[in-house]
């Protein structure tokens, strides 16, 4: 299911977890990493929807099916989804984010505080730096960065599989979403989070409830340089699932979702 | 900065999909000999009913042990899921009837397994689902085949029984520009030899029966899909972009993407038409599947050493092997399968139908049967078995000649083989 919105003269395309989206009931915004998309969260969204809650995962601008060119830096993307929440007649919101997506989310709550209702953050770090022969892979439109996302992203025990829905293999599936993104976009998303020093700053902005979600082996965004983060929040919890690597929603579904229902 | 280092075939062909059991510590995959699964509570049970959790229910739908399989060959053939089902022929059923329903067209390889062949031309269209048969070689016919209604072009890696290779990027190319997926069975050459998913095409097919298995002793079949084709772009596949009654108005290709095909093959066709896999054969072709490279390496050279064999006997017209110069697709096969192009293979025996006869009556280590890929030789004599109804002129415009002998060479000593195929040729020679 999903729901026809618009944002500065652009379609937004949004799945809704299975249920029409209603904005009376509180209302749950997934935001996809750099270079994927909403179905990222295809694990965590039906849940939400058919509990309560009012379900928007998106596709950010210039990314999966939604219009307009991806937006130049974390910030910008945070400001957008605030105009997100305005289109879609939302006051206040859970913003839930992976990695870039987590990002934007905290930037958002650290800036509109009375927009954001709580903060679910998978796979963030005080600092993303990105290294760069990934850029310039990124830029190039070259397979390497999307094949080091995919290597590094996959905990080593989600090479080898043993995924909890049946039959899919986790590898090529980021590949192939990476492999849809449209010229530009990886780079632009990893530039955002390379990019990024107000993670901190925000951190200590931020006064909604707040759940963290870190894997043991994730080697993108370790979990010891998520605590610094969780620190500068009080009252935030931080979940370490274990035998996970970066791509937390797919590898460990069910323990990423729980740690998410405590919040959002 | 280091590559990406992927685990590579002969690894995955051991481990993909497959955790030490946690429980247990099994190393080997639990043969999950169950039909269903206990919930943990009432809200855990509506979750999985729902889709908002995966897990296992019933295992008409999924189970642990066919899931192993499942990412197996998924990861083998570089797809990102795939399906397992109790035969080929029924995972090309459900993979039809996902896509399309009454009213809709494919467009088919004509050099294609009998089975599929029977299933597209005279079955389906009891359904209302029409099929064009085309030479594969003749992309211009193919084009033009295709109709507004047509959802799927369809074909064979090698075909049955002359070895056709279907040349994959320009056939994807062919379905693509018309908005509909490739489909293609790749049984005859195993993911080991080539992944049709790496030359264009969308979804992959195995009778896994064959050399996934490599056994004999456990039917099967597999889909496994690229994640690449965009459904919605296309605009003719409702199936996997407007909402599905049968699971509350789910969209799958909005909210699985690259998984949706996988996902309506599972939960629909399993699930309504219900041909599921058991876990205990499931078992079996992970064993199987544990020595898949190892052993189509060796099916490759025996084939090979046999087709060159067969070239110089007196007694035979023709060799169809993909692997010979001689072989019309010789240059394509070297391109697309460059680690060879299998070890099934069809000749034509000088003397017609009763030449075959004699050929099949004298061999010993050959088995006379109807099956391919297994780890022993197998032979059939068409014309005088499953084609026997046949007169002359119809098994030609099958391509099937009366002298046509299809060997599935297996993996004994290539030594052995010859010794055996030696005194049978001699005797479909002198009569």
């Amino acid at each position: 299911m999903t729901t026809a919105l618009t944002v500065d003269g652009h379609a937004v395309f949004a799945t809704t977890g299975g249920v029409d989206f209603d904005p009376a009931r509180p209302v749950v915004v997934f935001l996809h990493g750099a270079g994927f998309d909403r179905t990222t969260w295809r694990l965590q969204t039906r849940w939400f929807a058919h509990h309560g809650r009012s379900v928007l995962a998106v596709d950010m601008p210039g990314h999966g099916r939604s219009g307009g060119a991806p937006l130049p830096g974390v910030a910008a993307m945070a400001d957008w989804v605030i105009r997100l929440l305005d289109a879609a007649g939302v006051r206040k919101a859970a913003l839930v984010g992976h990695s870039m997506g987590g990002l934007v989310a905290l930037d958002a709550a650290g800036r509109h505080p009375d927009r954001v209702r709580a903060l679910g953050l998978c796979g963030v770090a005080g600092e993303m730096p990105v290294h760069p022969e990934m850029l310039e892979s990124a830029q190039a439109g070259t397979s390497k960065v999307r094949e080091l996302m995919t290597f590094w992203g996959l905990g080593r025990a989600h090479q080898i599989g043993g995924m909890v829905s049946p039959g899919l293999w986790l590898t090529r599936e980021s590949l192939a979403v990476l492999e849809r993104a449209a010229p530009g976009v990886i780079h632009n998303d990893l530039a955002a989070c390379n990019g990024y020093k107000d993670a901190p700053a925000r951190a200590a902005q931020v006064s909604c409830p707040v759940a963290f979600v870190c894997g043991d082996i994730d080697q993108m965004t370790p979990a010891a340089k998520c605590k610094p983060l969780a620190a500068a929040i009080p009252g935030s919890h931080m979940t370490l699932l274990k035998a996970c690597g970066h791509f937390m929603m797919v590898e460990r579904p069910d323990e990423t979702l729980d740690a998410l229902k405590a919040v959002a | 900065m280091p590559d990406a280092k992927f685990l590579k075939f002969d690894t995955l062909a051991l481990h993909a999909g497959q955790q030490p059991d946690p429980v247990t510590g099994a190393r080997a995959v639990p043969i999950y000999q169950t039909t269903s699964f206990v919930f943990r509570d009432v809200e855990h049970a509506a979750s999985l009913f729902n889709l908002e959790v995966g897990g296992h229910i019933y295992s008409r739908i999924s189970n642990p042990t066919v899931a192993v399989l499942e990412e197996r060959v998924a990861a083998l053939e570089k797809g990102t899921g795939a399906l397992a089902v109790a035969s080929g022929q029924a995972a090309l059923h459900i993979a039809i009837a996902t896509l399309m329903g009454q009213g809709g067209h494919i467009v088919a390889s004509a050099s294609l397994y009998g089975g599929s062949r029977n299933m597209m031309g005279l079955t389906l269209p009891r359904f209302g689902i029409t099929t064009t048969f085309v030479d594969p070689r003749d992309h211009d016919s193919m084009r033009k085949a295709i109709r507004p209604e047509t959802r799927l072009v369809f074909g064979e890696t090698i075909g049955n029984p002359g070895g056709e290779v279907i040349d994959l990027p320009a056939v994807a190319q062919i379905a693509h520009d018309a908005g509909v997926p490739l489909m293609i069975d790749n049984t005859f050459a195993s993911p080991f030899l080539c992944n049709p998913l790496e030359h264009g095409a969308d979804i992959v097919m195995h009778s896994a029966t064959k050399f996934i298995g490599g056994h004999g002793i456990a039917i099967a079949g597999v889909l496994v899909d690229a994640g690449r084709f965009d459904w919605r772009a296309s605009g003719k596949f409702p199936t996997l972009t407007e909402p599905y009654a049968g699971y509350h108005g789910i969209d799958f290709a909005a909210e699985f993407g690259p998984q949706a095909f996988i996902m309506r093959a599972r939960t629909e066709g399993l699930r309504d038409f219900g041909p599921a896999l058991s876990p205990q054969n499931a078992f079996y072709l992970l064993q199987g599947m544990e020595t898949l490279p190892l052993r189509v390496r060796q099916h490759v050279a025996n084939a090979q050493a046999v087709a060159a064999f067969l070239v110089s006997n007196p007694a035979v017209e023709r060799v169809h092997h993909p692997d010979l110069p001689s072989h019309p697709d010789h240059a394509l096969a070297k391109k697309l399968l460059p680690r060879g192009s299998g070890s099934i293979f069809a000749f034509d025996l000088k003397g017609g139908r009763e030449a075959g006869k004699r050929f099949i009556e004298r061999l010993r280590l050959f088995s006379h049967l109807a099956n391919v890929g297994d780890a022993k030789s197998l032979v059939i004599h068409p014309a005088s078995t499953t084609h026997a109804q046949l007169t002359a002129e119809q098994l030609a415009a099958t391509g099937i000649g009366e002298g046509m002998v299809r060997l599935s060479v297996g993996l004994e000593d290539v030594d052995d083989l010859i010794d055996d195929l030696t005194p049978a040729l001699r005797a479909a020679h002198k009569g």
